[in-house]
């Protein structure tokens, strides 16, 4: 350690760090605009210059080295003159529009101004001005000319969201932060720029002009789009939502936050919100109080299970429901009598279900994966899916850490990748087979049962070498790995592979309340049907609670035909939707994340309660509340809650931080791989989920829908494949899956393997189509 | 002919005919000897450097450190590739000096390179010479192909065993690249733009190697230095101003053009093998060591010697050995602006001072020579100066500033004249006396 002085406190340091560090340590504050603790040093502002003893000019406290003894004045006549200095050069062509500003009211160079900025400018020359640039629409640049040039958003680009999409071009005073030539910013991180930028260069173009950074309270929240639990503070004017910003959390989000977590509020205000219960009378939907709602809903459900029996009515949940929503609704529906519940629409393989040793989590804690030596990914599209569990990995890549992906699709994870392996979805257990038989070869271990006709390829080998060697390893489970029809099995390989490795396995997990549903307990009772079977035999009754089929469930076609068919559907959900409309028979106005108070249990266990930040639109109520009211209209048992904490208390012992009974293993015998000569014949489909269409709530946010993730979807085929079919990049194409059939674009993509399509699923465009990873067919149309 | 006249010259010698850069010239004339010679002794790369040092090289490119002492900063132990770089990104305005280097004894460079690079422990080297002078770089290239050729550059050098390739490579013209940092920022294909320093590049260089980084006159001097002895080199300029110099002499004088002096030799016998003032005006200033030393006035000029320590103590710098000299017929005012333009279009754009004070004061002596000067500007630009200076990622801001303070100091009437009068103190008819572009155009 080092001893060092900072004006006249000693505070003891370790070496490598800087005199912003040590400051920083004793709560010393050092202006600056161009440093922040999670990018590079660019030492460009020079607002940060201290007086150093010896030293016979300022220095730059964000770069220079602390070194024994060191005596350091913050506040000393230089080194003020020197900040004085510095602030007055960059107000010189700093419009000073504070008063339109998006940013004044917060601001770092309006409040620095105020203690280091002159009272009236010696600057007589002409401003220069910057012109205005359009990057897309979650980022406005236009008013560039307040810029400071402190290259923060280039930087985040370089550094943490993996790709240079901003940097500063031209010299001097000419020097304009801009994307390459007509190109837009579209990385999935994007919004932090805004948070970066110290000035109001960089502002929110769905927030701007709508409130001032004073007229909002700032309240808590957690998101509830992916499984990371990330830390929201949400601001509100007038029971409106109005913004959404990151809240720092080091251990779950650090300080970012993905564009989804970020601009999905759009939502919560759109026109599409269901304002009041609705029920079928006469074959059309008409608008009731909450009472007619509730009790047409119970006479209905009660009749169901009189005239069919319990056991033809179904409920299905989405992920993204806080966790007592889910507990409710699988406790009203085993209340009626009937154990069809479940929550994980796009899971087509339930094999592993009764043979878990525990809940499948992470496998680790989140901060945990910076410390790796090794990450295998199996079966994600990692940075649409997971945006922020990427970027950590991509930090880990960046010093070192070797991090592999096998999945179906080459996609660039903009990671420095170890090794990386696109098959088509059928050939993922056999893949993964591959590495585990590499490690057991490496090893010297006995070859799994099963596996003795697999033939590790060369990338196989180098995952099998870099998680077979000492350190800290991890093998995780994407989402794809839990919608393919091989999910259980790559759970027993994935198990397999940690067991010979010592790597720990775990699932990133899809949603906000992927590991809280298993919590809550909304699985299929022994002998109840699971997301897939629900539908597949069809029933009399199905409760949805903020799903929507037509874009959540495995397969769509299946689903949407067994609710048509059905007696009583009944829709929970914050929102309208065209679907709904046509095939429920009661709609109940949900609340939003943001209007209901619950809890979310991220991917690594950790409980996360919120409270409603606002009041719920129109008549929605909190989905606990509705729930528990139905189980009193329904004479049920045990729902007399006052609070969704009492709710909770039930499945989640109080106080609790981490829920138990966290485990990944497995009993799942491995079933033997076929060797690589077994090739399916026609073409398979690949379904990504558009990271802007997972839920109800980014599907209706305006600004994510304006981005280029959320591009009508586009047939991708492989390039040979492409030619086999004789198709040209100029037609549309008609794909098929059983039934339903749709037109698209296509385009040849060596990313996709060969005799795979990817087609997005969750999108109208696709709806109409069956399995995510099943046959698909494609011709010229 | 590019050597318009010498005394005593070292590195010069022999630059007569179109065929002098030639390989075969060049080795004539002694080249590649002290390379040899290095092999043949079996002389350890601390013995050399030990020899660089006593010979008391400094640095030609304009900030004169010890080359000797330079060179053991590279780290020895370090085993993962280090660097040598020649900077033949010459920009300061008034240097021409090394563009006649690569002209006229490209090899002399070449073997300094290779004789550095075996001295630091280099495999690999790179001459930046900088986008203007296209010609020049490709001499270079054609010239490092005579080398390769013939077996001084390359692997197995002189059967020696020891390898270095080298390579040349052209900038885009920004006068920022000839910073050090900037320099390797640009190789690696980036934007121009200078590092913050620690670590100096022979802790962290190029591609994050230990670099040696000197200027072009510096690695041709090396081979001279060897040939003739540290002492003798030593001797041929005076105490702590080893060797001789090339100095380019533009302005107001009959012969411009690059003369090769001994260290110490007077301002005055400079002046005088230029062919003396144009026309026979009288000397108004001087800038003695590119664009952004301070400017001196005739008297003090005329006293001084050319070396580091007689023009550091007039006030000035010797820099780079560019010496600009002007006559009665120049306007201050207008000098300076020119001057201070260039730095303002120059300056990166990455730190705060450099990118928003030159433009100021390029701005505000931009307002005084057109007649819109405020009383207040001269304090002020002292004041944006002070505020510059030592505050910056790099040597531009000084490098504009310095200027300015010169200006200043030395004819601050000129200045107070045109705020007060709207006017030049130099009348236009006599500024146009004293051009040869208005005898031309009108």
């Amino acid at each position: 350690m080092l001893d060092i002085e900072i004006d006249g406190k000693q505070v003891q340091v370790p070496p490598g760090g800087t005199i912003m560090d040590a400051a920083r340590a004793l709560g010393t504050y050092i202006p600056h605009f161009c440093y922040h603790k999670k990018l590079s040093i660019a030492a460009n502002c020079r607002m940060c210059l201290v007086q150093v003893e010896k030293a016979p000019k300022p220095l730059p406290a964000c770069a220079t080295p602390v070194t024994n003894g060191m005596k350091v004045f913050t506040h000393s006549e230089l080194a003020a003159a020197a900040q004085k200095g510095v602030m007055e050069f960059l107000l010189l062509n700093h419009p000073l529009d504070c008063p339109i500003c998006d940013q004044g009211g917060e601001c770092q160079l309006q409040d620095l101004a105020v203690g280091y900025g002159g009272t009236a400018s010696r600057f007589r020359e002409a401003k220069h001005v910057v012109l205005h640039k359009d990057v897309g629409p979650l980022i406005s640049m236009q008013e560039m000319s307040r810029c400071i040039h402190c290259t923060r958003c280039v930087r985040f680009g370089q550094e943490i969201a993996g790709v240079m999409e901003l940097g500063m071009a031209n010299r001097s005073v000419h020097s304009e932060i801009q994307t390459f030539l007509g190109r837009s910013v579209d990385s999935e991180l994007s919004g932090n720029m805004i948070d970066l930028c110290p000035v109001g260069a960089l502002t929110s173009r769905p927030f701007r002009y709508s409130a001032r950074s004073w007229e909002l309270s700032r309240r808590k929240s957690v998101s509830p789009h992916d499984s990371l639990g990330t830390n929201l503070t949400v601001q509100v004017k007038n029971e409106r939502v109005m913004r959404v910003l990151p809240r720092e959390n080091e251990e779950i989000n650090e300080c970012w936050i993905s564009d989804k977590d970020r601009f999905s509020y759009e939502a919560l205000n759109s026109a599409e919100r269901l304002s009041k219960p609705m029920i079928r009378v006469d074959g059309a939907l008409r608008e009731v109080e909450w009472n007619v709602a509730l009790d047409y809903l119970a006479h209905a459900l009660k009749d169901v299970a009189r005239n069919h029996g319990a056991e033809s009515i179904a409920a299905l949940a989405s992920p993204h429901s806080t966790a007592e929503e889910l507990y409710l609704l699988q406790k009203v529906v085993r209340g009626l009598g009937s154990g069809n519940v479940d929550f994980r629409p796009r899971r087509s393989d339930f094999s592993s279900d009764g043979k878990r040793a525990g809940t499948p989590w992470l496998g680790m804690r989140i901060a945990e994966i910076g410390e790796l030596d090794a990450a295998l990914v199996v079966g994600s599209f990692l940075r649409k899916d997971h945006p922020l569990f990427a970027q950590r990995l991509r930090q880990l890549a960046k010093k070192g850490g070797k991090v592999s992906v096998v999945s179906v699709s080459g996609d660039d994870s903009l990671i420095d990748l170890h090794a990386q392996i696109a098959v088509a979805p059928r050939n993922l257990a056999g893949t993964l087979a591959g590495v585990v038989k590499a490690v057991a070869l490496l090893r010297g271990a006995a070859v799994p049962a099963g596996l003795e006709e697999i033939e590790p390829g060369e990338q196989a080998r180098a995952i099998a070498g870099s998680l077979a060697e000492a350190g800290k390893k991890a093998v995780f489970l994407g989402n794809v790995a839990e919608q393919v029809g091989q999910a259980g099995q790559l759970h027993a390989l994935g198990a397999e592979l940690a067991r010979l490795t010592g790597a720990s396995l775990g699932f990133i997990g899809e949603a906000a309340n992927s590991v809280g549903g298993y919590v809550a307990g909304a699985l299929p009772s022994a002998g109840g049907l699971d997301a897939r079977r629900m539908f597949a035999q069809a029933r009399k009754a199905y409760l949805l609670l903020g799903v929507e089929p037509e874009f959540d469930c495995a397969n769509p076609q299946e689903a949407v035909a067994a609710l048509r068919q059905a007696d009583l559907v009944v829709a929970m959900t914050p929102f309208r939707n065209e679907a709904a409309m046509d095939y429920a028979d009661v709609l109940l106005p949900l609340a939003a994340f943001t209007e209901t108070s619950g809890t979310y249990v991220n991917t690594e266990g950790r409980v996360q309660g919120v409270g409603g930040v606002c009041r719920p639109r129109g008549d929605a109520r909190p989905g606990w509340k509705v729930l528990r009211v139905l189980g009193n209209v329904l004479a049920l048992p045990g729902f007399e809650y006052e609070s969704s904490e009492a709710v909770r208390d039930e499945f989640i012992p109080a106080g609790a931080s981490f829920v138990g009974n966290l485990d990944n293993g497995i009993d799942l015998p491995l079933a033997p791989v076929e060797g690589a000569a077994a090739v399916a014949e026609g073409l398979e489909r690949i379904a990504d989920v558009p990271i802007h269409f997972a839920d109800a709530l980014a599907r209706r946010a305006p600004a994510l829908q304006r981005t280029r993730d959320a591009a009508e979807p586009v047939a991708r085929i492989h390039p040979l494949t492409f030619d086999r079919l004789a198709l040209t990049a100029e037609a549309r194409v008609k794909v098929k899956q059983g039934q339903g059939e749709v037109f698209l674009a296509v385009r040849a993509d060596a990313g996709v393997p060969p005799g795979c399509v990817r087609v997005a699923a969750a999108h109208a465009a696709t709806a109409a189509l069956g399995e995510m990873f099943g046959p698909i067919n494609v011709e010229r149309a | 002919m590019a050597i318009l006249g010498a005394i005593n010259p070292i590195l010069t010698v022999g630059w007569d005919g179109d065929a002098a850069w030639r390989l075969q010239d060049y080795v004539k004339r002694g080249g590649y000897k002290a390379l040899a010679r290095i092999f043949e002794d079996r002389i350890s790369p601390d013995q050399l450097i030990g020899e660089i040092k006593k010979s008391g090289l400094r640095g030609r490119g304009g900030a004169g450190f010890p080359t000797g002492l330079k060179w053991s900063f590279m780290p020895k132990d370090f085993k993962d590739g280090k660097y040598i770089v020649c900077n033949t990104d010459e920009g300061e305005p008034g240097t021409f000096k090394d563009r006649d280097i690569l002209r006229c004894n490209p090899h002399a460079v070449i073997e300094g390179m290779v004789i550095a690079a075996y001295a630091v422990g280099a495999a690999r080297g790179y001459n930046y010479i900088h986008g203007e002078i296209w010609d020049m770089y490709k001499r270079f290239e054609e010239a490092l192909d005579e080398a390769r050729a013939a077996g001084f550059v390359g692997q197995d050098i002189l059967g020696s065993g020891f390898d270095f390739e080298l390579f040349a490579h052209h900038g885009y013209g920004a006068y920022i690249c000839g910073e050090e940092s900037a320099l390797l920022e640009s190789i690696e294909g980036k934007k121009g733009q200078p590092r913050f320093k620690p670590p100096f590049p022979a802790s962290v260089g190029l591609y994050g190697k230990p670099t040696t980084i000197n200027n072009t006159e510096t690695f041709a001097a090396v081979p001279f230095v060897l040939n003739m002895g540290a002492e003798a080199y030593l001797e041929a300029g005076k105490p702590n101003n080893a060797g001789t110099k090339l100095f380019s002499v533009s302005g107001h004088v009959n012969r411009p053009g690059n003369y090769e002096i001994p260290l110490g030799t007077p301002f005055a016998t400079l002046l005088e093998m230029a062919g003396g003032m144009r026309g026979g005006r009288k000397l108004k200033a001087c800038i003695p060591g590119g664009s952004s030393a301070p400017v001196l006035p005739a008297e003090v000029i005329m006293d001084c010697t050319l070396d580091y320590d007689a023009i550091s103590k007039a006030g000035s710098m010797l820099g780079s050995g560019a010496v600009i000299v002007m006559d009665e017929t120049t306007c201050m005012v207008k000098a300076l602006e020119r001057l201070s333009y260039f730095y303002h279009e120059e300056s990166c754009g990455q730190c705060t001072p450099c990118r928003e004070g030159t433009g100021w004061l390029y701005g505000i002596v931009h307002r005084i020579e057109h007649g819109a000067g405020r009383p207040e500007d001269l304090d002020l630009l002292r004041g944006i100066t002070a505020n510059i200076m030592g505050r910056t990622v790099c040597a531009l801001g000084d490098a504009a500033s310095m200027p300015v303070q010169g200006f200043l100091k030395h004819f601050r009437d000129e200045f107070e004249y045109h705020v007060e009068n709207g006017k030049c103190l130099v009348p236009p008819e006599v500024q146009r006396a004293g051009s040869t572009f208005f005898k031309a155009t009108v």
